[in-house]
């Protein structure tokens, strides 16, 4: 038994469907069977798959909310200062015809306007962004996952409610959105140690070095793994090399995993030695980059 | 002896995209980009450009993007009051040694701290670091869009690569534009898409898929396009790809075609070029002409 310490680990990968979900699926399995305490986090909050493959009660679902003003148009003065302090263009404003409009959709909720107002007609109100969801299974272990609603602009507030809900306590596990954006840094920024998974392509490689580059500027520690090994070229491996990034793992090319994958189903399931693997892997990361539990 | 006429060629624009990443998005924008006739190429995926890769444009056209601007605090003159701190919305400044600090990655970039801080202690400074390019390749002309990591707004840096094109399509006479979009449902996919001839989601068979692609169509619906659905590696589970045909012909979604399984796709990658490109006689190949000639003459 190792002593019990606190760690995030982000599952991140520059480029879509590269096989995070895979990853961060199995990773979680292997540990909630070895009963440790354990949270995974869907922090893809556009397109959250993770609960496609477990089954767990639902504990809770929690909307996650943004403030928008409302104008007082008896208070208002169309005086234009409220639009001049927003800085997302969302108060329309004509000032002659006594008109003014809230875009609701390219408001970010800071509340600039509201402190502009000078007459107090600006309120605020909370508008859904999505939802947070609470899964338990039998097990010591948890499953949130982000639900970004459809036709929202930015998943970020929803990724960063689904973050502190999950707390810092034992293992907790992100599942990140693809790319090197805003969404992407809200997930790692919270992690310990991030996980990259890349293919072995020219696509891949491109991705993986603009991910690496981000997270060199953020200081992070961080492993790749090399999925769907076998396909491709070798420009990834002289690239590992070359930087020396460490290779946490690789996984060939199989469609067999694919097949499973497809169906729902975890893949350490059917092949006996992913077990082994992930352990390994987990447990080389958690003994580096583990904090105690008293040190945050 | 010619005879000229004024032609106003009114463009087209097939946007792909995919609610799932790695679907084959972009290789089969390249595919669409080296059928035959001259185009306008845009890469939208701005978080994860790619296809300057297979295609190696040249650079005839650079411009700064500002994505917003991020507040930067003046240790000499701030008296740590933490006005600012109460007043961020985005949990972006807080005190460390004594010290108030704002963390970057956080800041959205609204300037109310700046704004309020009675010392004048925080200046608003741009994100200037991502860029829009434009230029030639082998099929036609090529725009695309590179967001520097960390920054947002990439829905307007969408817009901006797509108004390129545009212009470049009308200036050249070229009508057809390819829009290689962003994975996901957010504000780059709706930039990506808004105003569009038709829009192409590329799907794979796995529940995963299925479940992006009906969040995906959600989204689309709400815009006056044309939607067609491609499921690609369909051989990798067949089951669920009928499912996915039949979830289609349900909701009365246009079918385009499912591609099996090629690892040529791949190998054309690595040599830079499109499947079309490198294996042109390939079963693959032809089943995506088809699919282009069903999208564009139906």
């Amino acid at each position: 038994m190792i002593e019990p310490k606190n760690i995030r680990i982000a599952i991140a990968s520059g480029k879509g469907g590269t096989g995070k979900t895979l990853i961060s699926t199995n990773l979680f399995y292997v540990l909630q069977q070895n009963n440790y305490n354990v949270t995974l986090v869907d922090c893809d909050a556009e397109e959250p798959n993770v609960m496609v493959f477990f089954n767990g009660d639902e504990e809770f679902v929690q909307d996650v909310t943004q403030k928008v003003p409302v104008i007082d148009e008896i208070k208002c003065t169309y005086c234009g200062k409220c639009q001049e302090y927003c800085s997302y263009n969302a108060i329309f404003l004509l000032k002659d015809i006594k008109t003014i409009r809230i875009l609701e959709d390219l408001c970010h909720g800071c509340g600039a306007c509201s402190v502009a107002c000078e007459y107090d007609a600006v309120s605020e109100k909370n508008i859904s962004l999505g939802v947070i969801k609470k899964y338990h299974s039998d097990l010591q272990s948890t499953i949130i996952e982000a639900r970004m609603r459809v036709g929202v602009f930015s998943p970020v507030s929803v990724i960063k409610a689904a973050i502190k809900e999950a707390g810092y306590n034992g293992i907790i596990l992100l599942d990140s959105p693809p790319g090197t954006s805003c969404p992407f840094i809200q997930t790692v920024s919270v992690a310990d140690f991030v996980i990259l998974v890349t293919e072995p392509t020219p696509f891949g490689l491109s991705d993986l070095k603009q991910s690496v580059e981000t997270l060199k500027t953020m200081n992070k520690s961080y492993g790749i793994i090399i999925n769907r090994a076998g396909l491709g070229d070798h420009e990834v491996y002289s690239y590992l090399n070359h930087e020396c990034i460490p290779l946490l793992m690789e996984i060939p090319f199989d469609k067999e995993i694919a097949s499973h994958y497809s169906k729902g189903e975890i893949v350490a399931n059917y092949i006996p030695e992913w077990k082994s693997l992930f352990e390994n892997m987990f447990n080389s990361i958690y003994k580096k980059y583990g904090n105690s539990n008293n040190q945050r | 002896m010619k005879i000229c006429s004024i032609q106003f060629t009114k463009s087209m624009e097939t946007a792909i995209i995919s609610g799932k990443g790695g679907t084959g998005k972009s290789s089969i924008s390249a595919a669409f980009a080296t059928l035959g006739g001259k185009v306008v190429l845009a890469d939208c995926d701005v978080d994860a450009a790619n296809l300057y890769i297979l295609f190696n444009p040249s650079h005839e056209e650079e411009e700064i993007y500002i994505a917003g601007q991020k507040a930067v605090i003046d240790d000499l003159l701030c008296i740590n009051c933490g006005l600012c701190k109460e007043y961020c919305r985005f949990d972006a400044i807080f005190s460390s040694d004594g010290k108030v600090v704002i963390r970057e990655v956080l800041c959205d970039g609204c300037r109310l701290c700046s704004r309020i801080c009675p010392q004048n202690a925080i200046k608003m400074v741009d994100n200037n670091k991502s860029r829009m390019y434009a230029g030639s390749f082998r099929n036609g002309k090529m725009v695309y869009g590179r967001l520097a990591p960390g920054e947002e707004n990439s829905g307007k840096l969408v817009n901006i690569v797509r108004e390129k094109a545009r212009e470049i399509s009308t200036n050249q006479n070229i009508e057809n534009i390819i829009i290689d979009g962003p994975p996901g449902i957010g504000c780059a996919v709706i930039s990506s898409i808004t105003g569009t001839n038709n829009v192409v989601i590329v799907t794979e068979p796995t529940i995963s898929g299925l479940l992006d692609l009906k969040r995906t169509i959600e989204i689309t619906s709400k815009f006056q396009t044309k939607i067609w659905v491609i499921i690609n590696k369909y051989d990798i589970n067949s089951n669920m790809s009928d499912k996915i045909e039949r979830y289609c012909s349900e909701n009365e979604i246009n079918f385009a075609g499912k591609l099996k399984f090629d690892s040529q796709v791949v190998e054309s990658m690595v040599k830079c070029k499109s499947i079309i490109e490198y294996a042109p006689d390939s079963q693959i190949s032809e089943q995506i002409r088809k699919i282009w000639d069903t999208i564009n003459f139906k």
